[in-house]
């Protein structure tokens, strides 16, 4: 019981405000990318709309899924894969406007 | 500490040969961290096709995109946030122990999961009853327009993709509350409610991109 606080060995003890703000920031979120995509902003819809949806992302997975607590091998194997994926449709876009 | 436990561990991490348990639940946590970076490039394949179609068919996916129900698409994004906080909260109780409230919260958990399919239902059966489809022969015809296929393909494809994962995941969730119910886990031991919830926090990470692609901007 003398070790209650050293719990470095163990995931991340959150306070519960932490895990409810969280929520209502993504509840937030959800109403403001619907409400965004009843204005006519041409291009920019889409761009405002992967712009929150990143944003959401973001707060589910460095608080919900602690990723803030974690180690850098973990950061970088959560990371690699958006990395990846970018690379991927840069290089579809990259080709296809140039096929005959 | 919970005083009955039908499981014979009781709260203690099992005991491995190779490894301390200390070890095994790091390594647990970052093999699921790696089966989530090849889920992302799974669904990430798909998210790359319905770029290249969007950019090919930017006016007709917008159109296609307004047959779907953007309140019953808004509500189930609404439902799996929901989910996710509940399953948070899961792991924050088995971090202290609380068996109990994590049995309750993977049950709330798991209703929502279920709450989502069922509104999943109604909106693939109002597809149907459109005839929006692919085993329908008139959507297969030349003269239904081609990028409708197209987007009504790709959108079947990542949310049946999705589905899938939704099921599995409340097979999974499932399987930790029985273990919570019989008191499996600990201070100590709570490796599988933190992996099983960093799996379902996929799900909703997934649809949150999944909604305003398809239901919004199309």
């Amino acid at each position: 019981m003398e070790n209650k606080t050293d719990n470095s060995h163990m995931g991340h003890i959150l306070p519960f405000r932490v895990y409810f703000s969280v929520l209502l920031a993504l509840l937030a979120l959800t109403i403001i990318t619907v409400a965004v995509s009843r204005v006519d902003l041409g291009t920019w819809n889409i761009v405002v709309a992967l712009l929150i949806a990143s944003a959401k992302a973001l707060l589910v997975a460095l608080f919900f899924m602690h990723l803030k607590y974690e180690d850098k091998l973990t950061w970088f194997y959560a990371f690699i894969p958006v990395f990846l994926l970018i690379l991927l449709i840069s290089g579809v876009f990259i080709d296809n406007p140039f096929r005959g | 500490m919970s005083t009955q436990c039908a499981d014979s561990l009781c709260g203690e991490p099992p005991k491995l040969h190779h490894m301390d348990s200390d070890t095994a639940y790091h390594a647990a946590k970052f093999g699921m961290w790696l089966f989530l970076a090849t889920e992302i490039l799974l669904f990430g394949g798909l998210f790359c096709a319905f770029a290249l179609y969007r950019w090919m068919y930017l006016e007709e996916f917008s159109r296609a995109s307004e047959e779907l129900n953007v309140w019953l698409g808004g509500t189930n994004t609404i439902v799996l946030i929901v989910s996710s906080f509940f399953v948070a909260l899961a792991v924050d109780a088995a971090q202290k122990g609380n068996n109990k409230k994590v049995s309750s919260y993977l049950l709330y958990t798991i209703l929502c999961a279920a709450t989502f399919l069922v509104i999943k239902y109604f909106e693939y059966s109002a597809k149907y009853h459109h005839g929006l489809f692919p085993a329908n022969p008139e959507f297969n015809s030349p003269d239904f327009n081609k990028a409708y296929r197209s987007f009504f393909g790709l959108y079947y494809c990542m949310t049946g993709l999705h589905a899938i994962h939704v099921m599995a995941g409340m097979v999974i969730l499932l399987w930790i509350r029985a273990k919570a119910k019989a008191g499996r886990f600990s201070e100590k031991y709570y490796t599988p409610v933190e992996v099983g919830a960093l799996y379902w926090h996929l799900v909703d990470l997934i649809w949150i991109y999944l909604f305003p692609l398809l239901y919004l901007v199309g």
